[in-house]
């Protein structure tokens, strides 16, 4: 064999351990890569009932209430077959809004609501001008609007 | 036909050849970034959750492409020159790292301006956000390693199996937002389905790619054309080039 060959099957050799080393890797660190829990992975039990962890879903149309005296604010999310009620007391970002993922960090407490210590906006990956969006709102309304949204 | 590629990987010819393609790929970035710009800041409308803030995306998105594809240049110029002993594979891939390690951070950095008001923090450890961080670890680790070795071919050598190693990297950065569930959006643009991007909003986005790639060539083109020199600093054809030239 020649030496260019035995390279070539060398570098070949550590690029496919390389592959298969971080497969098992990733596979055996699956559920610490995973960024936030379901609302029906919650009712499950999956997610841990004594520590912080992070919950992500749709916030529920009609659902955010806002105490008018504080920046308390409770409302539910939804993977769409299981829900969790969420209650927080800070600033939220620019982008919550009804229909809009969101992911928070917190803890379940006794009454089986979730205490956000932060709240994050999940972004889709939905770009498009105002008019586009309510024009497809008219003709199924796949897409959530904002809240403040003006329709020209 | 391996007569013209063992001509075009001489140190010499590549010289010439890249000093008349630079200006050429300079002239384009110029050219295509000036249009971009204008398409996505002036021509492309507001988003309609983002409002204005979304025009970062002409920035973040191109470098956070061009982060990954640098480093696949990078890796496959390092194998190269570990197989065949190539020496302009070598200089190609020594030339890459600091670019490539300028484009992940651009990425990082305007992703976390973005993420402030969006998102509502500048930083989390989700598996796009840390695997893209890993990567300008590797970028730095690589760039570390050359300044390591007095011997440029052990340099390379030492570098290009670093790079490769790292490669694995990259399909976890790129699938990272589909395997786990990320506070990372999944992707726009596939190569399968339509972009889910507005027209008006894609046009500028691609221009700005092209812009960014063309830059990254021709920049690319002039550090290697001074990494030969060099390289090639003993050389009777680098001894001449300078004697010839009036200072």
């Amino acid at each position: 064999m020649s030496p260019r060959r035995k390279r070539i099957i060398l570098i070949l050799f550590v690029l496919a351990g390389m592959g298969i080393a971080s497969v098992l890797l990733l596979t055996a660190f699956e559920k610490n890569l995973l960024y936030f829990y379901s609302p029906s992975q919650v009712a499950a039990g999956e997610a841990p009932s004594t520590r912080a962890f992070r919950i992500g879903g749709l916030v529920m149309k009609n659902s955010v209430q806002r105490n008018p005296d504080s920046l308390e604010v409770s409302f539910v999310i939804t993977d769409t077959v299981n829900t969790t009620k969420i209650v927080y007391d800070g600033i939220l970002p620019d982008l919550f809004r009804e229909g809009q993922g969101i992911v928070a960090n917190g803890k379940l407490v006794n009454t089986g609501v979730f205490q956000a210590q932060e709240v994050l906006a999940k972004h889709d990956e939905n770009y498009m001008p105002p008019e586009v969006a309510d024009a497809l709102a008219k003709a199924g309304g796949t897409y959530p609007l904002p809240e403040n949204h003006k329709s020209k | 036909m391996f007569t013209r590629f063992n001509q075009f990987a001489s140190p010499k010819h590549f010289y010439d050849l890249s000093a008349r393609l630079t200006p050429w790929f300079t002239w384009a970035s110029i050219l295509l970034l000036l249009a971009g710009l204008y398409g996505g800041l002036v021509l492309a409308p507001a988003d309609y959750q983002q409002g204005d803030s979304f025009r970062i995306i002409y920035i973040h998105v191109p470098s956070a492409w061009m982060s990954l594809f640098v480093y696949v240049v990078m890796a496959m110029a390092g194998g190269i020159g570990l197989i065949w002993h190539v020496k302009i594979a070598d200089i190609i891939a020594r030339s890459s790292a600091s670019l490539g390690a300028s484009f992940t951070f651009l990425a990082l950095a305007t992703g976390s301006l973005w993420g402030k008001p969006m998102w509502g923090t500048w930083w989390v450890w989700d598996a796009r956000l840390t695997s893209e961080l890993i990567l300008l670890f590797l970028y730095l680790g690589y760039i570390a390693l050359q300044s390591a070795f007095d011997d440029r071919r052990v340099a390379a050598r030492a570098g290009a199996v670093l790079a490769l190693v790292g490669l694995v990297n990259i399909p976890i950065i790129h699938y990272s937002v589909e395997w786990w569930s990320t506070l990372h959006q999944g992707p726009t643009i596939t190569k399968f389905d339509a972009p889910s991007i507005h027209m008006s909003m894609l046009i500028p986005l691609l221009l700005m790619a092209l812009a960014f790639k063309s830059y990254f060539i021709s920049v690319l083109l002039i550090r290697a054309r001074s990494e030969i020199l060099e390289y090639e600093c003993n050389s009777t054809w680098v001894e001449e080039l300078i004697s010839n030239r009036s200072f």
